[in-house]
Formats: C-alpha cells, structure tokens, sequence
C-alpha cells in the first residue's frame, strides 16, 4: 500500500480535505447511523471541538448529542465511561493530549480494564479525540505527544493518523470499536486555523463514503531496499521528506507510517527489516522506554540476525519540552536529523 | 415512607446474608495465613476489605430499585453486591479466584461485576462515581428507564471526582444518587482530620442538588430518606447527596487490628443488626420461629456458596492473557 493520493495525484473531481474535516466527516457519518454515538468533552457544542473535529455537530444533533461539558475531565471521561457501559457509543474531546495528567486514573485505571476485570461483561465502546505533538511553542504543558504513556497501558487502542485518508477511516474504525480507542492526531497534521497553513501531504483525497481502515495495519508509503523508517502521525512526514533527501545521495528508504500504535503491526516492520538490514525510529514522544525503543527490541527478539548495521532512533530528547523557538527545534524530530541518522549507519562507499 | 413488613424482612434477611458471607470468607481468609500473616496466602488471597456493621446503608437504599436502575460500589462491596441479588455463588467463586468467579477470577473481591443485575464496582477511591452518573446519563437522554446509584465512602468526597461529576449530574439533573457510607473512618484517618464540613451533604448546596444526612445506622430511617432521593431521581429533579451514618466494626481491612481507634468509641459501636432483629419480633413481623427459619436458610444459602467456590476449579493460567479486548 503506497502513500495516500493528496493534491499532486488527485483528479479533478477528488475532494482533499484536512485530517480535521476528514475526522470530523466520519464523526458526523457515525452518529447519523447510530443514535448512541455522541460526542462529549470541553468546547465541543458551538466551537466544534478545538481541532475542529465537532464543528457542526451540535447544531445538526443537539445539545445532548454534543455535550459541552465544564472542565472536568475526571467527572466527563467517568461520564462517557458510564454511558458505553450502558451501550452507548460515547466519543470524547480530551483537547490536549497533556491534560491526561488531571484524569489519567479514569482512562488507564477504570476504562482500560474494566472489560477485562469484568471477565467481558462489560463493553467499553468509547472513543478519545486527542491533539497531540510540538512544534509551535506552546511550551512544556501543551506540546507532548505521550504515545509511549498510553501504549503502555494494556487495554486501550491507539489509531494515529498520519494523512485525512487514513483519519476518517480510523475515526470509523475507532467509534464503530467495541473498546476504548484513541484518535490521536498531531496538530501540525491536522489543518488548524489556528496553526497556519495544513501540512500539504498530511492533506488527502478523501472519498464521500464511509470506510474502515483496520487496527494493527501499518502502511508502506514508499518502497526502498536500503534502510527502513517508521514514523507515525507527523513524524511520518520527516520520514518522507528524509526519504526524498537521501534519494539524491543514491540511498533507496522504505517509509512505514504505522497507523495504528497498539495493536503494533510488527510483521510490517519486520518484513521491512528483513529486507533492508537497517532501521531508524522516528518519534516526538521522549526517547526513553517509549515506541522507538520497543519496535527495535521487538526486532531484535524475533530475529538479530537481520540487522546489517545499529538501529537508531530519533525522538524527543529526556527533557520537558521548552518554549523559546531555538531550543524547541533543537529537540524536535525532523527530516535533516533522520538523514543524519541513516547516513551514521550507512557502510562507507 | 416507611417500609412494610415484608421489605423489613427483606431487609432483615439480606443483612443477615451479608453477614454470614463476611464471617464466612472472614474464616477462610485466616487459612494458610497463620501464624504468619501473609496477605498473599490461603485459599482466600489479596486485600479484603468488609462491610461488618455497614448492612444497612445496602439493603435501606437497594431495596427501592428495580431492574432497570443501577448500582455502583466501592472497595467495601460485599454488603451492596449481596443487596443488589449479585449471584452469590459466583461472587464467592470470584472472590476466591476461581473460574466459575462473576469474572473468572480477573477482578476479585474489589472488582465485582454482574450485569445481569446493573452491578458493578471499583476498587479506587470516588473512580466510580462518574461512572455512575454515565449510566445516569444514558438512561436520561435515551428517555430509557432507571436511575443510577453510586456508594462511596465518607472520605471520597474528598476526592476531585466528587466535585466534578456532583456539579455535572445537579447541572444536567441526572438521575442519580450518591449514597455516602460514613463509617467515620478513611483507612485510620477520622472524618473530622480529613474533612473540614461534619456532613457532606451540605456540600449539596455548592453543587444545587438535594442532600441528606441520616442518622443510626437504621435501615428504616435509611429507607425513608432513600425512598425521598429515588423519588427526586425519578421524577427528574436531579440527585442527591445521601449520606448515612454507619458503623465499621472492623479495621479497614482483614488484618488491620484499627489500633487508631480510641476504646471508648469502639466500644461504643452497636452491632446494627441484632437491635433490628429485635424490632421485627417486636412488630410482629417475624416470630422466633420464623426468625430462626429464615436465618437458617440464609446460612445454608451462604454456606452453599463458599461449597461452590471452594470446590470450583482455579482458571487455566493463561487465560490470564483474556478478555483484554471485546
């Protein structure tokens, strides 16, 4: 599967849309299909959810179907969490994803396991629509991504999109879910008015029907035989343009965009492995005991034979992200640092 | 609103069938742990935390609801789980890890489950409140039947939970009701160190919805304030904040001797359930004979349920690796 078709291969008759308005559709598709599906969190009735993921939503289906909610998210993800309990379909706004910090006992401690310690009595159909990511000076509170945080948690499905195809297919796939799943989009992906023009290629055709992406499936953008990159939501565009920058010195990338975090598709990445001998990790969550380090272990533990050369890994260094532009670049992933990366495993010429 | 005879006996024997469980599990859980005192020992294993002396703040609220409510309880649920006609035999099964266990032995005595009867639990403290209130919420806008019920502890509405989902449920006049079991105590620390208000249903007025204090760990007295908070979720009117005084005849859990007590106060605390007892043979509404009739059949009914759980199969280990995902 190559890279989804955006505005340089679309047809004329080809709808490209932002990741936000492609979420957004496959939200409003949902609850026209199914009464129990309704979205709940902060800023989600007249301003559209901060992402702009609900704009419309109440006026079409009411205040109970879009429930602005006070600044509680301990009392409104318990909420939601009750409401799939009792069969509903609840998709709830937790903004930024740095606000875990204030109700992460409800999300990890109570709707990530209580299908489990019910012995699957109880279902928890519940979806979270989580900005995420850096890069914008927005500081230390308003700036992570926290992947590794969630991913760690047994129980939660994590869908990240990288591109407005794949957003509106995993939105179904994570509202139409029987169990708690994450819709994390990272803002510089999603199209904001508040954040400057859209990533171009984070931009897609994007057909008027539904449609599912499925959990556990990565995505080879690009095929290549000398190295892999994986990169997920952003980072999957530093891995692209990375691969355009060592195209020209004669290196042939292979970019995997994982989609979904958990379930991992690790026979993806291993097949790719196999195939290169050579891997570079790319993510904007921190770098220790995080994704980076866990696709490399779980290469490494099915087979070390494959490695021609170290894997590396590019994220975010150990430290709280700062706010001052120089010092933020400094940290942030991108594509020149995923070139240096690849070029220090390279065999010499 | 008063109860009739019948729920009185109801009641009565409900309290009683808690009991008998607590002595019960109270029994097996010292088997394998003397004379040392391993938590993780014997055939009854982890924390247990029981509802000796709590009885009635189950059966005076949970005799009122129907099929279509909910009930939600904490870390102390044995009393509310047995009052809500939680499959006995399972909840004995689950607290002893067994297979046949309401979860197969994945939640134990914290994390009880039954959604055959809108039942279930939550181990932290406050976590289920919200929960609760969902349940609420979806019986609300679906115009669906039912109220929700949530039980916490004295010290939980300390918890931010509290406040955060008090304010939506009164906001958004959920069907809902807290009930709060005020056994004086959070762990070893009493209420008037934790909590600067003497009644948390005072708190009622920051949030605008009902609140409501009742005295003497009394079924009756709790029956009526309950029928009053049930009738305001009933008609639309929003929750209450119900608050019973109750009485924790032991320490926090199996274990803790509850040294932090003063004796005076501990020897102050009344057993409520004989004085209950005594009241119905006093009305009429039992006789010694049927008194020791009904006590009977409870004591066989909880002693056919720790047979059930002890004779059922531990899982296969690695149905650990189960139901992670629907």
């Amino acid at each position: 599967m190559a890279a989804p078709p955006n505005a340089s291969t679309a047809g004329q008759s080809d709808r490209i849309l932002t990741m936000a308005r492609a979420g957004r559709e496959a939200v409003i598709s949902e609850m026209r299909n199914d009464s129990k599906v309704f979205v709940i969190g902060e800023d989600v009735g007249k301003l559209g959810g901060i992402f702009g993921t609900a704009v419309g939503v109440q006026e079409e289906f009411g205040t109970w179907r879009a429930i602005d909610t006070p600044i509680s998210e301990t009392g409104f993800i318990g909420i939601a969490c009750g409401a799939a309990m009792a069969g509903m379909r609840p998709v709830v706004e937790l903004a930024y994803v740095d606000f875990f910090g204030v109700c992460f006992n409800q999300i990890y401690n109570f709707a990530a396991k209580t299908h489990y310690m019910s012995g699957g009595q109880y279902k928890m159909p519940m979806t979270m629509m989580i900005g995420v990511g850096g890069g914008y000076n927005n500081a230390a509170q308003h700036s992570q991504t926290v992947y590794g945080t969630f991913a760690h948690m047994p129980g939660i499905k994590i869908a990240v999109p990288s591109n407005a195809y794949d957003a509106k297919g995993l939105m179904h796939s994570c509202i139409q879910d029987d169990n708690l799943t994450l819709w994390m989009v990272h803002k510089a992906t999603c199209g904001l008015g508040w954040l400057g023009a859209p990533l171009k290629t984070a931009m897609a055709v994007v057909p008027e029907t539904d449609y599912l992406i499925p959990f556990g499936e990565a995505r080879v953008w690009r095929e290549g035989t000398d190295v892999t990159l994986v990169g997920l939501g952003l980072t999957v565009h530093h891995c692209v343009q990375a691969a355009d920058l060592l195209a020209v010195d004669g290196v042939s990338a292979e970019v995997i965009d994982l989609r979904t975090l958990v379930p991992l598709d690790r026979e993806t990445i291993f097949n790719s492995v196999s195939k290169t001998g050579r891997l570079v990790v790319v993510d904007e969550d921190y770098l220790s005991f995080g994704v980076t380090g866990e696709i490399i272990a779980s290469i490494s533990e099915r087979d070390p034979r494959v490695w021609k050369s170290p894997p590396r890994r590019v994220a975010y260094p150990d430290v709280p992200v700062p706010f001052s532009r120089p010092l933020e670049n400094f940290c942030m992933p991108d594509a020149h640092k995923v070139v240096a990366a690849v070029k220090s495993i390279m065999a010499p010429p | 609103m008063a109860p009739n005879q019948s729920v009185q006996r109801w009641m009565y024997e409900r309290m009683l069938e808690s009991r008998y469980f607590d002595e019960a599990i109270f029994a097996a859980y010292f088997e394998g742990k003397v004379p040392v005192f391993n938590m993780a020992k014997g055939p009854v294993p982890g924390e247990m935390h029981q509802s000796f002396g709590q009885e009635p703040c189950a059966v005076g609220v949970v005799a009122q609801l129907g099929p279509d409510d909910v009930v939600g309880a904490a870390h102390r649920p044995h009393h509310v789980a047995i009052a809500r006609g939680v499959n006995l035999e399972r909840m004995a099964a689950e607290v002893f890890g067994k297979k046949t266990g309401l979860s197969g032995g994945r939640g134990g005595h914290m994390h009880l489950y039954d959604n055959s009867v809108n039942f279930f639990c939550s181990g932290i403290i406050a976590e289920g409140l919200g929960p609760a209130a969902g349940m609420a919420l979806a019986r609300k806008v679906q115009n669906l039947p039912g109220i929700a019920v949530s039980y916490i502890g004295e010290a939980a509405a300390n918890q931010g939970a509290f406040h955060e989902v008090m304010n939506m449920a009164s906001l958004w006049k959920l069907p809902f009701i807290c009930v709060i079991e005020d056994n004086k105590y959070g762990v070893s620390v009493p209420k008037r160190v934790s909590t600067a208000v003497e009644r948390s249903p005072n708190r009622g007025a920051a949030y605008g919805c009902f609140g409501e204090y009742v005295e003497g760990n009394d079924p009756d007295k709790i029956y009526a304030a309950a029928a009053t908070a049930i009738a305001h979720a009933r008609a639309g009117e929003g929750p209450t904040i119900l608050e019973l005084e109750t009485e924790r005849l032991h320490g926090h859990f199996i274990g803790d001797p509850a040294g932090y007590r003063p004796e005076a106060e501990r020897s102050a605390q009344q057993d409520p359930i004989p004085g209950y007892r005594r009241r119905l043979l006093d009305a009429g509404a039992l006789n010694e004979t049927s008194a020791a009739a009904l006590e009977a059949a409870v004591k066989q009914r909880v002693a056919a349920a720790i047979h059930f759980a002890r004779d059922s199969a531990y899982p296969e280990p690695a149905e650990a690796l189960d139901r992670l995902y629907a």
